[in-house]
């Protein structure tokens, strides 16, 4: 049972690390324009080999 | 009737400096930033056209548009005035260019979004963690697990549950707080109070080792209700943003002419004096008086009228209306903010606020299920103390039915509801602006129904048969002009056009053009009509040729196509139907007959049906107002509930509780019926949810509850009440 003591303190770390780089993508306004990014995948690299 | 020689604005446009240098920011990096709006992108290659033509420019740093908001951001090196030459890049590519007003209402929505995002994150983050340690509590006894097992997975459950209440439960906590201090409770409150005492409670056990704690359930509650307000409030902003915001199209730049050297400049910055030029298909930006050029002015935003009115110097002109036909000086009075149209604007603001006083069905029923559930819990606490248990574990009695009567179900029974109802009604191009729309909907016993645009399509047609040598002639000259009554002759001409030479239009007048050396003209009866034929009461046009006698073409507004059928149903469930116009008693007359309507009310003024809307509603009638020109606002926002097609302006569409799509009448009938079953489902609801209370309260009250089994009981009424929700979904 002791395992469980390293157990969920990991489980929540990795958990806190999903929600810390949520609200990072939040903050940085990635979730600004919502359909811009639909649209982005369409359009070429300008840079392309 | 020459037309005074104004020189045409346009052609100043390339030369002026467009302005747009006074509104870029420098920035820290010594790049100086502009951002404006741009309207006209469909597609990922606008994206691409706009950003990568930016870029083109060697000074620019970085450019992205915004495609959900339309809104262009650069940054450049240089001086300000770069920022004309980019404004200028973007459209030539042919999009249209705006400048952008930070002080919009828009940026509080975006930040009131992104806030419910937030929490909504959080909570999710906190609800799929402490299931884990929770799956646990729930499968094991206090005999495999033990004390010191138990305790560690409470506080591992208080250390992700305690954050969670307090960040993710501000919406609750802030609505709740707000309306405790207007000295109400709304359904927020108890919400709140079952969250405070859930954390508070197993907390307390926690530290004292106990078995009652109901972290997970809180932090579930939580999460449930933020994934209905979020959805809520998306579908409220899409609507909001979709009905526009007129004023904030006023806001761009105007020519003033100093001297007689023209100036671009903000429409905000202009004074009462100054003299502009307005060109022909612009919007005049503020009120004032024509100096110089004749006109047509399309006035249908302050009047309704279809038909533009005709100007010359000395008619007074009103901001928001549109310049037809030949640009115009003219000396402004009021500026915008000062405009007939931003009165009108304050009017119905409070008009609006009047309506805020409705009381929503969840906080009628938080009304009676607040005292209630607590007299219960302080009943359930009294009765264990006075039979002799310890007073703390009486207390944890008391709080536990607090907990179990929590209204998550009861929360969630209208907004899951409302959010599906409104989600299939976008579907069919019906955008509800609020959630209590619905419910009022239901309610209704009459509906007003205005004429011009909303009974009828508002578009003039052609109403007599006619010679159809003379409808060749007519057509080939109104193909030249964006005239309503033109388009309307051309549209029910389907032939080939004669070709006609030295076509021109006359503002006010009408059309002339000349077949071989024949002169043939189109136009008003006291340009080129017979002005000794009696007086129609429908709209005209005449032709006439080789100045001989002239043939009259008459017009009518024409019903929409489904206009009959939609009001036999509404009659059917009962609904009385009544029409209020502006328009003469004959043509009001008639057209009642038409659409079989029995009673109604010509010529009103728009103070008029508003007094007739507050006399409806003394006699205690609910009733629907059905409307689209600016002079029907005030009834649309006085009215218990408001409709308007995307045609009406764009301040009605504000005003109007929903706005329909299309040519068809029917949506408003279509918007009806879902309301009508949106408030059965909603009713099964409270019903599903107070019947789970009926059971709950006693096993608590009793003492019966373990952790597990409020947990099962409270996410499978949740459950039950989402469930019942998406029968929404079904064909009716």
């Amino acid at each position: 049972m002791t395992i469980l003591l390293y157990l969920i303190p990991l489980a929540l770390l990795m958990g806190l690390i999903g929600l810390v780089s949520f609200i990072w993508a939040l903050k940085s306004g990635q979730y600004n324009d919502l359909d811009g990014a639909a649209q982005r995948i369409l359009i070429d690299d300008e840079n392309a080999p | 009737m020459e037309q005074q020689a104004i020189s045409n604005p346009d052609q100043f446009h390339s030369e002026i400096e467009k302005g747009y240098e006074s509104l870029a920011v420098s920035q820290k990096n010594d790049a100086m930033r502009l951002s404006v709006l741009v309207s006209g992108t469909y597609c990922a290659a606008c994206i691409h056209k706009i950003e990568h033509s930016l870029r083109q420019n060697p000074s620019v740093m970085y450019a992205r548009l915004n495609f959900s908001t339309g809104h262009l951001s650069m940054e450049w090196n240089g001086p300000a005035r770069v920022a004309n030459d980019l404004v200028q890049t973007v459209e030539n590519l042919g999009y249209g260019v705006r400048p952008y007003d930070v002080a919009l209402e828009k940026e509080q929505l975006d930040k009131e979004e992104r806030f419910l995002l937030l929490c909504l994150g959080v909570a999710g983050f906190a609800m799929g963690n402490i299931m884990l340690v929770s799956v646990g509590l729930w499968t094991t006894n206090i005999e495999t697990m033990g004390t010191g097992m138990r305790d560690f997975m409470h506080w591992v459950s208080a250390l992700i549950a305690i954050p969670t209440v307090l960040y993710s439960g501000r919406p609750f906590f802030r609505s709740a707080f707000a309306a405790l201090k207007a000295g109400q409770t709304n359904m927020d409150v108890p919400i709140s109070v079952g969250l405070t005492l859930a954390g508070a409670m197993s907390l307390f056990e926690t530290v004292n080792h106990g078995e009652h704690a109901y972290f997970d359930s809180a932090v579930m509650l939580i999460f449930f209700l933020l994934i209905g307000r979020y959805f809520d409030f998306r579908a409220r902003k899409k609507a909001r943003s979709s009905a526009g915001d007129l004023l904030a199209s006023l806001s761009g730049f105007v020519t003033v002419l100093e001297g007689e050297k023209p100036r671009h400049v903000l429409a905000r910055d202009v004074v009462p004096g100054q003299i502009l030029l307005v060109a022909a298909g612009e919007k005049f930006p503020v009120d004032g008086v024509i100096l110089e050029g004749e006109s047509d002015v399309d006035i249908s935003l302050i009047t309704g009228e279809t038909i533009p009115a005709a100007v010359s110097p000395d008619s007074e002109v009103y901001a928001g209306t549109i310049n037809l036909s030949a640009p115009v000086r003219m000396q402004i009075t009021k500026i915008t903010k000062d405009s007939l149209l931003a009165d009108i604007a304050r009017l119905l603001d409070k008009a609006s606020q009047a309506q805020a006083r409705y009381v929503r069905i969840a906080d009628k029923v938080a009304r009676l299920y607040t005292p209630v559930v607590h007299i219960l819990a302080l009943a359930a606490f009294l009765a264990w103390w006075g039979t002799g248990l310890a007073w703390q574990e009486s207390l944890i009695i008391a709080i536990t039915v607090l907990i179990i009567t929590c209204p998550c179900a009861l929360g969630l029974a209208v907004p899951v509801v409302q959010v599906l109802a409104t989600d299939r009604l976008m579907q069919r191009g019906i955008l509800v602006k609020s959630g209590d729309a619905l419910e009022r909907l239901a309610a209704i016993d009459t509906i007003f129904m205005d004429k011009t645009g909303t009974l009828t399509l508002g578009k003039p047609a052609l109403i007599q048969s006619c010679n159809e040598e003379h409808l060749r002639l007519a057509a080939s000259l109104a193909a030249h002009s964006i005239h309503p009554l033109s388009l309307a002759i051309t549209k029910s001409y389907g032939g080939a056009l004669l070709p006609l030479s030295n076509i021109r239009e006359y503002p006010g007048c009408g059309m002339e053009g000349y077949i071989g050396d024949e002169r043939v003209r189109l136009g008003s009866r006291n340009w080129c009509g017979d002005k000794s034929q009696p007086v129609s009461s429908h709209l005209e046009l005449w032709l006439e040729i080789a100045g001989k006698r002239s043939t009259p073409f008459y017009f009518s507004d024409q019903l929409r196509p489904d206009a009959l059928e939609t009001l036999n149903k509404f009659r059917q469930k009962g609904i009385s139907i009544i029409l209020l116009s502006g328009d003469r008693e004959t043509i009001v007359q008639n057209m009642a007959k038409e659409a079989g309507i029995e009673q109604f009310y010509a010529e009103l003024s728009p103070s008029q049906k508003f007094e007739m809307l507050e006399k409806f509603k003394r006699q205690g009638h609910k009733i629907l107002m059905v409307g689209d020109g600016l002079n029907d606002a005030p009834t649309l926002a006085g009215a218990n509930i408001s409709m308007a097609p995307g045609t009406a302006v764009a301040i009605s569409q504000n005003a109007a509780d929903i706005v329909f799509m299309g040519d068809k009448l029917l949506p408003v009938y279509q918007a009806y019926e879902t309301a009508c079953r949106t408030q059965k489902i909603v009713r099964q609801n409270f019903i599903l949810a107070i019947l789970y209370n009926i059971v709950a309260i006693p096993v608590a009250a009793l003492g019966y509850l373990t952790p597990l089994l409020a947990a099962l009981a409270m996410s499978g009424s949740s459950l039950v009440v989402i469930l019942n929700s998406f029968r929404m979904r079904r064909k009716a």
